[in-house]
């Protein structure tokens, strides 16, 4: 494995009483895209702002990018990368052209060195055809995909992307990916926060699981699904169907969950449960391949937080 | 702390992960060359609505000279100013002109930059590319400093159309005027920092900007004020640019000049510093 090109060790973060990153240690490897999946409130945006500098930690090293470190060198690691924050910071009174040129000179990229290749960041976000529309005049998907642009005009090598598809339709997120799946085979490489695992799934090679800012677990998707899971779930919902998780039938599966008026059977093979199922009738099954959310879930549990 | 990273001592030698110790926010000002590309972003912002934006920053202050100047001077007559008699509206124009271009300096950095900072988030953009917040502070307080001396542009020639002054000497004024702006933008950046929302901005106006201008001799001698008033009056920045400006106008050298400037100095310095320490704190998440 070639050697990381940006890596955190034994990161420490806390505000008061309340520790929101606890003993964090991650690699990125070279052209890699690394995903960071936790609740609300796990610690994930405050360790992308110490990534950039913008906050202290308590204890631990940042560095990477050809020996610089964190906060001494955040000039210089900044200067190689690209930032896309979970809320849109794009210039409302500038179009979208502006806003690349207004933002490539934070670079210190003049004008004219910049002013060639906005054509091809446009084309780029897809966005040709609205070069002179205001952020305003555009949808979120669009904004997104500009923010996406901004990120890319000092041509960084690597990006920090914090959850870039909240909030986004369908189509919006599909191009989206497509987008980073294209930066990816260019050799970038990527830091990114996301909320939804089917992105983290078809994007990250590698994830890691944040819970109260602590690391809970590291691995490649399908490797992690199948080192905590088990391959098979099925769901059973309808009438009398939470009865099950305390009946016999529990003995088909190695794990029972339930959650609302959903009896959740995690098994190594479901075709014996599945058959019992169908010999009672009058219940709604859905069996499908164990997948991240399953991961997530069991790792995180199913409580709600709404403190993030 | 359930960590035992964290709850080790952290400043020993043998702990090789060990944070740097957090700067304190009162350290000096780290500042380079990229405050220009901030600067600049402004000034192409403003361009757009520089014209409309133009009319309304010196109608106002036009309207309340000639509506004073003519109408409370032909009432005064004439005024005494270090021994010699000048006219009302030279007396009143001469403190108005530091006046705009302290509420326009104001302005700008409480309201416009709040928005920036707070509202928008182009500070936080900024900030995730290579520019740090000093350099970005910086940006902004020059930023108010150049609307205020624009605007003060423009009134001191509509002034000198109206033939109300045509000294010389006005050009130095000119100079001072520039320092009034960069003073009271970085007096204003302290209350930026400290702001949670626009109201906040009304007492700073209602409670310091509002007494001050009335207490600065821009309206009339501070000779007129109880000596006590007068005691702390002496000491406002806006009495020491106007005891700057107005013998300019009078095409004579303002007396003890170098206190002036000094006090006026001394208040940008401390207020840019107090305005620096404030934002990293507010920054510091």
């Amino acid at each position: 494995m070639p050697p990381p090109i940006f890596h955190v060790s034994h990161l420490c973060k806390r505000y008061g009483a309340t520790t929101v990153v606890d003993d964090l240690s991650f690699e990125i490897a070279p052209g890699e895209c690394l995903g960071v999946i936790g609740p609300n409130g796990a610690g994930k945006t405050t360790t992308i702002r110490m990534c950039l500098g913008l906050s202290a930690p308590d204890h631990g090293t940042i560095e990477g990018l050809g020996g610089l470190s964190m906060p001494r060198d955040a000039r210089a690691i900044k200067a190689q990368l690209g930032v896309v924050s979970q809320f849109d910071t794009l210039d409302p009174d500038f179009s979208c052209a502006e806003n690349l040129i207004v933002y490539a000179r934070y670079f210190g990229l003049r004008r004219a060195q910049i002013e060639p290749r906005i054509p091809r960041l446009l084309e780029f976000a897809a966005l040709s055809h609205r070069a002179d529309a205001k952020p305003g005049e555009l949808s979120g998907g669009m904004r997104r995909r500009l923010s996406l642009a901004r990120a890319l005009v000092n041509d960084p090598k690597l990006l920090m992307l914090d959850e870039p598809t909240t909030g986004l339709d369908p189509q919006a997120r599909h191009l989206m990916w497509e987008r980073l799946q294209l930066l990816l085979q260019q050799g970038k490489s990527i830091l990114l926060t996301t909320h939804f695992m089917d992105e983290a799934e078809r994007l990250c090679s590698r994830l890691i699981v944040l819970d109260h800012g602590r690391k809970i677990a590291e691995g490649r998707p399908r490797d992690l699904i199948a080192e905590y899971l088990e391959p098979d779930v099925v769901e059973v919902y309808g009438n009398g169907a939470l009865e099950l998780a305390q009946s016999p039938l529990k003995r088909f599966a190695a794990r029972v969950e339930v959650s609302g008026e959903t009896v959740f059977f995690y098994t190594q093979d479901a075709r014996g449960l599945l058959g019992a199922l169908a010999e009672r009738g009058g219940l709604r099954t859905f069996h499908r391949p164990a997948n991240l959310e399953d991961l997530f879930l069991k790792l995180t549990g199913r409580q709600i937080r709404e403190d993030g | 702390m359930s960590s035992p990273m964290s709850s080790a001592p952290s400043s020993t030698a043998a702990d090789a992960f060990a944070a740097a110790p957090m700067p304190s926010v009162w350290r000096a000002p780290e500042l380079t060359a990229r405050w220009w590309p901030v600067f600049l972003r402004n000034l192409l912002v403003w361009r757009k609505l520089a014209v409309p934006s133009l009319i309304g920053n010196i109608a106002e202050p036009l309207i309340w000279l000639i509506a004073f100047g003519y109408g409370m001077g032909a009432l005064v007559g004439q005024i005494e100013v270090n021994g010699a008699r000048v006219p009302y509206i030279l007396f009143l124009a001469s403190g108005s002109i530091c006046m705009s271009a302290m509420s326009a300096a104001s302005f700008e950095a409480l309201y416009s930059a709040f928005s920036r900072m707070h509202v928008q988030k182009t500070w936080d953009g900024i900030m995730n590319a290579p520019v740090g917040l000093d350099d970005v502070l910086l940006a902004e307080m020059l930023w108010a400093g150049f609307k205020a001396i624009f605007t003060a542009t423009a009134i001191l020639f509509v002034m000198m159309a109206l033939g109300i002054s045509h000294s010389p000497k006005l050009a130095v004024a000119w100079f001072v005027l520039i320092g009034v702006g960069i003073t009271f933008s970085c007096i204003a950046l302290i209350f930026n920092a400290l702001a949670k929302g626009y109201d906040f901005f009304t007492y700073y106006f209602t409670l310091f900007m509002t007494p001050m201008m009335f207490l600065s001799g821009v309206f009339f001698p501070l000779e007129q004020l109880p000596a006590a008033v007068r005691a702390v009056a002496v000491w406002l920045p806006l009495t020491n640019a106007v005891m700057l400006v107005r013998p300019l106008f009078m095409d004579e050298w303002p007396q003890a000049w170098w206190k002036h400037v000094a006090v006026m100095a001394v208040y940008a310095v401390l207020a840019f510093w107090v305005a620096l320490a404030l934002t990293r704190k507010r920054f510091r998440k």
